[in-house]
């Protein structure tokens, strides 16, 4: 007890001397989905390079696996921290509601980053996600459609059955195909499925270019599938024939880009999502920035950034085109 | 009945010369856990300001709680010879019925009641196959893991099922400053500590892990101590899937995922043998509160998880290799 009314007089007085000393830094974390992932390295770069620009304490942590409540004793340790800002990419939509509400109790400003609580919305500040998802079908059927002379049979290799994402992009896909009339001489013949294993991904592959001899395209939006299609292709030497593209990760995808095998693939950057990230939360605790829908803002190298419903934000209005042009910029 | 001596009563040697007192007090596997206890409460208030604070170190505790409840039931059942690896899975059918029954309309005190009858029909299910058909328990129960799991999988499908806002916190509700789920810890542990070691059923468990055959002849009915030990791990589990529930606000199928791995780990740092006959619920009592402190002293430091995983294992092989050193050198 006498420990315990010890520490309290330590905080106590601790607490005044922060107080004292405005010019204390912002402490910002970022909680990843789990360690040992490249992507999240991309994001952390821009959060590291924002907070050396902008003066403020920046960490990352992650648990070592992504199960749905592994990050909750990471949270607990940041409250307990007192730090000012937790960015986090949840690993589920709602397991963490509890804890990240009593985040916000203690004055802590939460925004999910690369992911949200779907469903779950209030239970975070803001969210901060790369693109506008809506945009991203009718994209990749644009740079399918560049790739092929927008003509000729086209299939999409996806994650699973189930991934929300994928078949969110995939109704986009469908819908942009059958209603602009710029697409109506490009066939989708089959969609199937790689589960985001490679090696499922490469039979699905192997299976498609069997069925469907007179295919032009293959769409894989979904890092996995498409470095297994380029695989296939690569070691069939049948680019000039089949065209590969989605969305992947320049760092797997370079080599395939390199010797020709896919001429274009897309995705975000997700760096611009950490820095996007400290500039909103700076402008935020320093009154700069309303958080209301609607609102804009300017932020550095990325624009007009302006608080969409549900109080989300894009890093970027459309999708980064990788190209043999561009692929050496990008590091993640 | 002479045949119920067993060969290998009288000892070849001549008897050894009694240990000293402070032997047997101290050179026990549960004073080793005591010391590895007080040595990481000193590592953590040295590696982070933040850690010594008895109310975080309490929440802490009750992300953890009810694995360390049911690790408590599973020190008896190893004690006895065998092993069960599948009340985590349990934990998460339980929950799942409750939160479907509570769902379809199903008033809230039924729920619970379906839910723990289920535990203990889970229980009942293992017990017929290590009891009733003589199987392994380990094989048995690794297949029944994974087929509870699978069964809370078809009940919940990919999605979570919400509770109603009054039912969720119950990590929340204090006594006398301590959260109610560490309080349940704590009793469970007083009474199961007293039935092992206080009474005549407590004596049997240990005599059935030791020898089976021998506390068979001895007129022990083993299969009804073991059946008994079964259906008390399922009800428990049940009750801990059900408490998690409540600290959640929301139940999924991956609920507790991989806590059956905590639950040895537990028992095993508390210096219970893994082939049975020895251990105590004073040990597992003190490994929970060990495990707690090492993972949240880490956690609040934010070392990196692949240094966290190290530590974690080589403090479980350093209390393997002390328990079987401590259990050989101390064999009468």
């Amino acid at each position: 007890m006498l420990k315990k009314s010890l520490l309290i007089g330590l905080a106590a007085g601790f607490a005044m001397v922060t107080g004292a000393l405005a010019a204390d830094p912002i402490k910002i974390v970022y909680i990843g989905k789990n360690t040992g992932n490249p992507y999240f390295d991309s994001i952390t770069g821009g959060f590291e390079d924002a907070c050396e620009k902008l003066g403020c304490e920046f960490e990352f942590v992650a648990p070592a696996t992504a199960e749905a409540t592994s990050q909750i004793p990471f949270i607990e340790a940041q409250i307990q921290r007192g730090v000012n800002v937790i960015g986090i990419a949840p690993n589920s939509p709602d397991a963490l509601n509890q804890v990240l509400d009593a985040a916000k109790a203690k004055g802590i400003l939460v925004l999910t980053v690369n992911g949200d609580l779907v469903g779950n919305e209030s239970h975070r500040d803001a969210t901060i996600l790369p693109v506008d998802f809506t945009k991203t079908g009718p994209n990749q059927i644009e740079l399918t459609g560049s790739l092929i002379g927008y003509e000729g049979e086209i299939a999409i290799l996806s994650a699973t059955t189930e991934a929300p994402d994928q078949n969110t992009w995939i109704a986009a896909m469908n819908e942009t195909l059958k209603n602009d009339p710029k697409y109506a001489k490009m066939t989708l013949v089959a969609t199937v499925y790689g589960d985001d294993q490679p090696e499922k991904s490469t039979t699905e592959m192997e299976a498609l270019l069997a069925n469907y001899p007179n295919l032009k395209a293959v769409i894989a939006p979904t890092t996995v599938g498409i470095a297994a299609a380029a695989q296939v292709v690569q070691s069939r030497g049948i680019a000039d024939k089949v065209a590969v593209t989605g969305l992947g990760l320049p760092s797997e995808m370079r080599d395939f880009i390199k010797d020709g095998t896919v001429k274009a693939f897309q995705l975000w950057s997700p760096y611009n999502e950490g820095w996007l990230a400290v500039h909103f939360a700076l402008g935020l605790l320093d009154g700069s920035i309303k958080n209301e829908v609607g609102n804009t803002f300017e932020v550095e190298n990325l624009g007009t950034i302006k608080i969409e419903e549900k109080n989300a934000m894009n890093t970027q209005a459309e999708l980064t085109t990788f190209d043999i042009n561009n692929i050496d910029d990008f590091n993640f | 009945m002479s045949a119920s001596e067993m060969p290998s009563a009288p000892s070849s040697q001549d008897a050894a010369p009694p240990r000293p007192t402070w032997q047997v007090v101290l050179v026990r596997p549960e004073t080793m856990t005591f010391l590895l206890l007080i040595a990481g409460v000193f590592a953590g208030s040295q590696l982070s300001p933040f850690f010594l604070d008895v109310a975080y170190i309490l929440r802490s505790f009750t992300l953890y709680s009810e694995f360390a409840i049911v690790a408590l039931v599973l020190t008896m059942v190893i004690i006895a010879g065998e092993i069960d690896l599948s009340p985590a899975a349990n934990m998460a059918l339980s929950a799942c019925i409750f939160a479907w029954m509570q769902q379809a309309g199903v008033p809230i005190p039924l729920a619970i009641g379906i839910g723990l009858l289920s535990g203990l029909a889970m229980g009942a299910l293992n017990a017929i196959f290590v009891i009733g058909l003589q199987l392994p328990s380990i094989i048995v129960t690794i297949g029944t893991l994974t087929l509870y799991r699978g069964l809370a999988q078809v009940i919940a499908g990919d999605k979570s099922i919400r509770v109603p806002e009054w039912f969720i916190g119950i990590d929340k509700v204090m006594i006398g400053g301590i959260p109610l789920p560490v309080v349940a810890f704590i009793l469970l542990a007083i009474v199961l500590g007293f039935v092992l070691s206080g009474t005549i059923f407590g004596r049997q468990i240990y005599q059935i892990g030791t020898n089976e055959v021998a506390a068979r002849h001895a007129g022990i009915r083993t299969a009804r101590i073991k059946t008994g030990l079964f259906l008390g791990i399922g009800l428990v589990a049940a009750i801990a899937g059900i408490v998690t529930a409540s600290r959640l606000g929301s139940v999924r199928y991956d609920l507790g995922l991989g806590g059956e791995l905590q639950m040895v780990l537990m028992a095993m740092l508390g210096g219970t043998y893994i082939f049975g006959g020895r251990g105590t619920i004073l040990g597992t009592f003190l490994a929970a509160w060990l495990l707690v402190i090492v993972s949240t002293g880490m956690i609040v430091a934010n070392v990196l998880p692949a240094v966290q995983l190290v530590v974690l294992g080589v403090l479980l092989i350093v209390s393997i290799v002390a328990t079987n050193f401590i259990y050989s050198r101390t064999q009468r």
